[in-house]
């Protein structure tokens, strides 16, 4: 007589639901992370299967930690979704302290009534960007919260990686005189993710930008020596023009921006345009601002756009003495005007 | 997107701007005023005051339908969605705007009030079909541009019967508007408003013609130029109203051709004709009471207003008391003349009117001017 190991029925993936067994820490539970996380994430860390995963770190490197909580809606969008966002997200943020990615935690709190199915799309959308990556998923959590106290899925995802002991990569370190360089045009994925929004729906053939920088990075420092590199930072939510008074901020300078040299395709400019919004403030999930000193910058500029994620890299600007850390841009129309922070959402205008 | 690079042309703006400074009279300065917050956009954002020269003067209107809404009508919103359980629909840039005790519609929504950011009044009426079991308002605000699709709206809600529908209506006129900053008591307290000519809505236009401006013109001796909302549109009205200053002439002249014809969309006037009438009084944030400045809807469509559907009252509710925002929308003050400015008052914290939407005067100068008020250094990139 055959023993079946056990007498669980195998997840309907095709019609099932989160429900509330899935987060009682029972055998539901138990069953979901092995037919499916473990299933997808799978990598030596994970099968120990232990509430932890042991790692190895390079010697002679330190540490750099990094986490980020995803909440999104729509939570899949034209080229991408919450799952791959989440792996990418984060390792972008390992990546622009100059470090590479090693490891990557995930927690996901799931929302009771949700899809097994689309659950399932989202987590080999991110089984996938993490392989891509080379960085493995090692350790994770799973929650489910009731009906109506969740936005379907969210996914936080914490990544490790390790940095070489002497090297200082950071907003602070930008001065007067460098050179701010851009790997590509800006707006993609907010727009994406805004044209599939309920009440807004609109036609565009703009597809999100998301993807892991880490390739690029390494291939931008290598190309110059070290130290060469003063930040890295990815334009994620509030845009460029966040991220840029970010850094005037921390390094207490200003920065000088040239409009005309900033790539906007023109979809993503027609779109805003239309909703009355500006795409220096619209979110990025593949680009990076890189800020070199000036005698570096041809050669990091030509090794951004060597790689296939940078081939639209431009300088775009430079940083400035300013004691009160203005972003200023001469307009393609040849004035010139603050990029100021962000106030609030950026919303759509009336008229 | 060629034809939006065409309006933004470096090249044909500096060409402008020297033809603008070889027009003007040695000894006089200009001053005109934009009424449209979507000019003092353009001219913030793509640094048009930059290529004019210091003998023209642009004043910032008060032409911002977000910044006019008066605190009293957001708080009537707040107070249908949290005390009467209704869902408020409005455009988005108005749930930002800040009303009594610290709220806005945004953070009234952080309190359990339903608010819903729509994009069109037809996207309001949806939400009324969808939501047949609650009361679903739409929180009508704009100038002459956004009328007509409330007016539909309505139409549609008459035609279909829908019993959970209504509009807080706090639509604005703007010529009454002009009229009024060129007129009212308040001129003599101000002192004299130094505007010299007008470049004139390029959406309202589009709705309600070039027609209503030409009495303006001429009982105001003030010429007017209709441009659309690039940056060159308004380099190009700047020089009209530059010649017809010098020639002594005031008449509705229109750069906007492309767009805006003598008597405008008829059909749209008609619709809005059919649905609203005039509001004797309207208050305009930063301006105050504006008589025949809003309006309001017709006995025939009663079942549809909000306000006599959920018995609001209106109370005005003052802006700060050192706040010059009335001064400014008249061109007598400038921002930094106001002691709050950039300090007590910023765009995430408006203490007046003028702060509230990027297309306010304090607001766009804030955001995209305020590095001319100090001497940054600035190497050449
Ligand atoms: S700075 Fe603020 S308070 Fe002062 S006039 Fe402008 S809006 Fe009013």
């Amino acid at each position: 007589m055959s023993v079946k190991p056990n007498y669980i029925r195998p997840i309907d993936f095709k019609h099932g639901r989160v429900d509330m067994n899935h987060g009682a820490g029972g055998r539901a539970g138990a069953q979901l992370i092995e037919e499916l996380f473990a299933r997808a994430f799978d990598n030596p860390a994970l099968r120990q299967g232990d509430d932890g995963a042991a790692l190895d770190m390079p010697a002679g490197h330190r540490l750099v930690m990094a986490t980020d909580g995803h909440v999104i809606s729509p939570l899949e969008f034209p080229g991408g979704d919450i799952g791959c966002l989440s792996v990418h997200g984060t390792l972008n943020d390992v990546a622009m302290m100059g470090a590479q990615p090693l490891y990557l935690a995930a927690s996901f709190i799931l929302e009771e009534g949700f899809a097994l199915a689309e659950l399932k799309r989202i987590v080999e959308s991110m089984a996938a960007a993490a392989r891509d990556a080379g960085v493995p998923i090692v350790t994770g959590d799973t929650k489910v919260v009731e009906r109506g106290k969740g936005d379907g899925v969210f996914i936080a995802t914490t990544g490790v990686g390790a940095l070489p002991a002497g090297r200082r990569i950071g907003g602070a370190q930008a001065r007067a005189g460098d050179v701010v360089l851009l790997s590509g045009s800006i707006g993609e994925h907010g727009v994406a993710v805004l044209s599939q929004r309920e009440s807004l729906e609109f036609e565009t053939a703009i597809v999100s930008d998301t993807a892991a920088l880490h390739g690029l990075v390494a291939q931008l420092l290598a190309a110059v020596p070290e130290g060469a590199v003063h930040t890295l930072r990815d334009p994620t939510r509030g845009g460029l023009a966040t991220t840029l008074n970010e850094i005037a901020r921390q390094c207490g300078a200003g920065m000088l921006l040239h409009e005309a040299d900033i790539p906007v395709q023109p979809q993503v400019e027609a779109a805003c345009e239309l909703l009355g919004l500006d795409p220096l403030y619209i979110a990025n999930e593949g680009k990076l601002v890189a800020i070199v000193a000036p005698e570096h910058a041809a050669a990091a500029l030509a090794a951004l756009q060597a790689h296939p994620l940078g081939r639209a890299a431009t300088r775009i600007g430079v940083v400035q003495e300013d004691p009160h850390g203005f972003v200023q841009m001469c307009t393609r129309f040849g004035g010139r005007r603050v990029v100021d922070w962000l106030s609030g959402e950026p919303l759509p205008r009336i008229c | 997107m060629k034809y939006v690079d065409e309006f933004r042309d470096g090249a044909v703006a500096r060409g402008l701007a020297a033809a603008i400074a070889a027009e003007l009279q040695p000894d006089r300065r200009y001053s005109f005023m934009e009424f449209c917050g979507g000019h003092t956009h353009a001219i913030a954002r793509y640094g048009v005051a930059e290529l004019l020269p210091p003998q023209v003067r642009m004043i910032h209107g008060p032409g911002c339908p977000v910044c006019v809404l008066p605190i009293g009508r957001i708080d009537q919103a707040i107070q249908m969605a949290l005390d009467q359980g209704a869902i408020v629909a409005t455009y988005g840039d108005t749930m930002r705007v800040p009303a009594s005790q610290s709220l806005s519609l945004m953070k009234a929504k952080a309190r359990g009030a339903d608010i819903r950011m729509v994009y069109s009044a037809a996207d309001a009426l949806k939400l009324a079909r969808q939501n047949p079991q609650r009361e679903v308002v739409f929180f009508a605000i704009g100038f002459e541009t956004t009328t007509p699709p409330t007016a539909l709206a309505l139409r549609q809600a008459a035609r279909e019967d829908l019993p959970n529908f209504s509009v807080l209506c706090c639509h604005v006129l703007t010529p009454s508007a002009i009229t009024h900053i060129l007129e009212s008591a308040e001129v003599r307290q101000y002192g004299t408003v130094p505007i010299d000519g007008f470049v004139g809505p390029a959406h309202v236009s589009i709705i309600i013609g070039s027609g209503p401006y030409e009495h303006f013109a001429e009982e105001y001796r003030k010429p007017v130029v209709i441009a659309g909302f690039e940056p060159l549109d308004v380099m190009q009205a700047v020089l009209m109203l530059v010649r017809q200053v010098n020639q002594g002439r005031a008449v509705v002249e229109n750069e906007f051709t492309r767009a805006v014809t003598r008597e405008g969309n008829l059909a749209a006037q008609a619709a809005v004709a059919e649905v609203f009438e005039l509001r004797e009084r309207f208050e305009w944030r930063g301006l105050g009471e504006v008589p025949y400045s809003a309006l309001k809807i017709r006995p025939a469509y009663a079942r549809f207003d909000a306000e006599l559907r959920f018995g609001l009252g209106y109370t005005p509710v003052p802006d700060h008391k050192k706040c010059e925002c009335g001064a400014i929308l008249r061109g007598v003050k400038r921002p930094t003349d106001c002691t709050l400015f950039g300090t007590v008052c910023t765009p995430e914290n408006p203490m007046g009117s003028c702060m509230v939407s990027s297309e306010g005067a304090c607001a766009a100068h804030y955001s995209y001017g305020r590095f001319r008020d100090i001497p940054v250094v600035s190497v050449p990139a």
